[in-house]
């Protein structure tokens, strides 16, 4: 570990989207002022994404010199620290029980995140800057945008759980107010609202986690935690007591992640948040804040490797998430639903490879995810943009001629995410598999429900690619005219569509002989993690044999369903008619995402809504203003009867004076 | 002639009843006033009578007239405030009336 003082230039990272956010505000509000005379006017509002991308372009470099600092350490100290004061001091300012620093760590995995961040951050901000073009609220997008980087890049540097917990609710924040950025139209205002409510159960749970946590270790430094856990909380040594306290923040921590990461229970929200505007539905709900859960599990590993049941709840629910968004996504016909969807079942198959202790490959398919689904949802855009803010995929078709180089890289991103060979999605998604072949038991389930997934996943995908660009243009040619998006737009594309296909070379599989460049840089992270693991059952590797197995297993699998689908739909619509006819239960069932969203306004929403209505007219309207308006009549009603004594007269006056004196008098003279 | 304190009494009652009435009869404000002098001597009196009750030959009791002099000089000095309000009053409605100032009435 370094001279912390020295590192101080760590904090400009999250700090210049910061300042970058503050200055494109100002620029909203002088925009603002100048509408004031003439309400067309443009401002300065300008000059917001030159000041946004700049913002983001620093981040980015500094966060390149950090991975080049922490490349020339060696593996066991890559570490970099700059604590900048101490935040909370509580008890003996000697040995304090509770002790909280205001810190970042740049360390192997906070270095992938921040890359990733600020790398694909930058691309989709370029993005922006071509898609917002003519908003009404230019200037306010790209500080909102740049507050979101900011409020992610806390999260994943903080060396602190509490330092975490701001980043969370600052995404949580930033991913409201863009969520609902278009609230004049009424429902992504109800979207924001939902997003926000939900992500509320799953941060109680974090809270709670922490809690626990915190009365366990006494300490809420990441670090501190996991160095504690190494050193105190052997498996074999430690008591039920401790062991169910362990578990039980482990599970109320991962019920935060299940409201971050769009998990089971909690993932209702994720589709409804497409209501933003496309560039967010990229950065926030696809590449960065949905995966800051795979993030805090992935940092606290060897906390939850000492919990086997939650573990395999972890990998279960993931796997249950994907299958339910994979299959969800089968009948969508909303081109933005149908990726929402599919990212809800790819951060299902990163919990699940979390959930066998795959920390590494959950990270890597974390970061292929980011470029792959960065780039369709971006693609998506582009076309929604170019069929005028169409997003029904039943009135696309043969788009391939009119937006050639959306289409060449939206293919690029759908081959990753479809996993077919060779591609970054292919070798994420396949090492999560093989990890969950490879842990046996119960996990074989999850592996054949994580091949059907993925049978899925290729299946939808490669029928999305045939109803956008293929087949015959459905769409009204006299509204509707089609055209390529600017430079802006597609140059963002072409740049996430090369490291959607090379992205695979951050991982491949040991039957190819090389090293595995994640694996090696996240060991230092991972380590004490496996290291418990490997303590409850001694890992084997899987033979050659039976990688070269599941890798053409996984291969086959992607290239026959992605021909199915894909050959399905390049006539038309025509299939999704004929399953609505043919099975409409089954449809509606998959449409509506298994009906749990209707099973949640049922059994959730409306008895709240009950319960506030009831609130509303008896106690507050009944009660409370009886109450209040009650003892305001009453006194309106005394003071009526006796206000006649005030007559204006001053006869009057001295009389009630005369009498009230002659009544004292008495009374004195009597008692 | 020596009169009984307790006669003394009796017509300061009287005088203050006298007053009282006055002061709730009249509309004239400095009839009111001069009413309001009635009671004050009123009370003077009934001072004075009680000072006297309490007196022996060789022991005057001095509370009384004492008493009496403040209430003469304040009374000068309610005078004065109040004929000024009777001067105001007047400006303001060109009448003495008590009646013509009902403005505070609830």
């Amino acid at each position: 570990m370094q001279d912390s003082l020295s590192q101080a230039w760590l904090w400009w990272i999250p700090l210049l989207p910061l300042v970058g956010s503050a200055l494109c505000g100002a620029l909203h509000l002088a925009t603002l002022r100048a509408r004031k005379s003439d309400p067309s006017a443009k401002g300065l509002s300008a000059f917001a994404p030159l000041v946004a991308c700049a913002a983001m372009a620093g981040a980015l470099a500094l966060a390149v010199r950090g991975f080049v600092d922490l490349r020339a350490l060696a593996p066991s100290a890559r570490t970099l620290l700059s604590t900048s004061w101490e935040w909370i001091t509580i008890g003996n300012p000697a040995r304090p029980w509770f002790d909280v620093d205001v810190a970042l760590v740049l360390d192997p995995l906070s270095s992938t995140l921040t890359l990733v961040i600020t790398g694909v951050g930058l691309l989709i901000h370029i993005y922006a800057a071509g898609y917002m073009k003519g908003d009404a609220g230019y200037a306010k997008f790209f500080a909102y945008l740049n507050l979101f980087v900011f409020a992610m890049l806390i999260l994943v540097l903080s060396s602190s759980l509490l330092g975490v917990f701001v980043g969370w609710e600052g995404v949580g924040l930033c991913s409201y107010l863009l969520i609902g950025f278009w609230y004049e139209k009424g429902w992504p205002a109800e979207a924001a609202q939902k997003a926000f409510v939900t992500n509320r159960v799953g941060d109680a749970c974090f809270l709670i986690g922490s809690f626990l946590l915190l009365r366990l270790f006494g300490t809420l430094d990441l670090a501190d935690i996991v160095m504690r856990m190494k050193a105190d909380f052997r498996l074999d040594t430690i008591d039920a007591g401790t062991q169910l306290n362990l578990s039980l923040a482990a599970l109320f921590l991962f019920g935060g992640c299940c409201g971050k990461s769009a998990q089971l229970p909690l993932f209702t929200w994720l589709p409804d948040a497409m209501a933003g505007p496309t560039p967010v539905s990229a950065l926030i709900h696809a590449a960065t804040m949905v995966t800051s859960g795979i993030y805090l599990i992935v940092r606290l590993n060897p906390l939850f490797a000492s919990s086997p049941t939650v573990m395999t709840l972890i990998s279960a629910v993931g796997v249950t998430t994907a299958l339910i968004g994979g299959s969800t996504a089968l009948v969508q016909r909303d081109i933005k639903k149908v990726l929402a969807y599919s990212t809800v079942s790819q951060l299902g198959y990163m919990f699940l490879g979390l959930g066998t202790g795959a920390f590494a490959a959950a990270v890597f398919h974390l970061v292929t995810h980011a470029f792959f689904k960065a780039l369709l949802f971006l693609g998506a855009g582009s076309v929604i943009h170019g069929m005028h803010e169409e997003q029904d995929m039943h009135k696309m078709g043969g788009l391939r001629k009119h937006m050639p180089q959306t289409f060449a890289t939206f293919l690029a991103g759908a081959a990753a995410l479809s996993g077919l060979p060779l591609m970054s999605g292919f070798f994420s998604k396949d090492e999560i598999l093989a990890h969950t072949f490879n842990s046996g038991g119960v996990y074989y389930a999850f592996w054949i429900v994580g091949v059907l997934t993925a049978a899925m996943t290729a299946y939808y995908t490669w029928r999305m690619v045939a109803l956008t660009f293929f087949g015959s243009e459905r769409f009204d040619h006299h509204h509707v005219h089609p055209h390529e998006s600017p430079a802006l737009m597609t140059v963002p594309l072409m740049v996430l569509a090369l490291l959607s296909v090379l992205g695979g070379v951050l991982g491949l599989p040991p039957v190819f002989h090389v090293a595995h460049v994640l694996d090696g840089w996240l060991a230092p992270v991972v380590e004490p993690g496996k290291a418990i693991l490997a303590m409850h059952h001694p890992h084997e590797h899987l033979s050659h044999t039976v990688e070269w197995v599941l890798l053409g297993l996984g291969s086959a699998v992607a290239l026959a369903f992605a021909h199915t689908g894909f050959h399905a739909y390049t006539r038309g619509a025509e299939r999704d008619l004929a399953i609505e006819r043919g099975a409409p239960g089954v449809a509606g069932f998959l449409n509506e995402a298994w009906t749990i969203d209707s099973a949640y306004s049922r059994l959730v929403v409306m008895p709240l809504r009950l319960c506030a209505f009831t609130v509303r007219f008896v106690i507050d309207q009944l009660v409370i203003d009886g109450l209040v308006n009650g003892s305001a009549t009453a006194v309106k009603n005394i003071a009526g009867r006796v206000r006649g004594m005030a007559s204006g007269q001053l006869e009057s006056y001295a009389l009630w004076m005369g009498a009230g004196a002659a009544l004292i008098s008495l009374w004195w003279m009597w008692s | 002639m020596n009169v009984p304190s307790e006669h003394l009494f009796f017509l300061s009652a009287g005088l203050f009843a006298l007053g009282v009435l006055g002061f709730l009869v009249r509309r004239n404000v400095i009839v009111a006033l001069m009413c309001v002098e009635l009671m004050l001597n009123a009370a003077n009196l009934a001072f004075l009578a009680a000072s006297r009750s309490h007196s022996s030959p060789g022991a005057l009791d001095l509370q009384g007239p004492v008493f009496s002099i403040f209430v003469i000089t304040v009374a000068a000095a309610e005078a004065a405030v109040g004929l000024a309000l009777v001067i105001a009053l007047y400006r303001l409605k060109q009448s003495v009336e008590t009646d013509s100032a009902s403005e505070m009435k609830g």
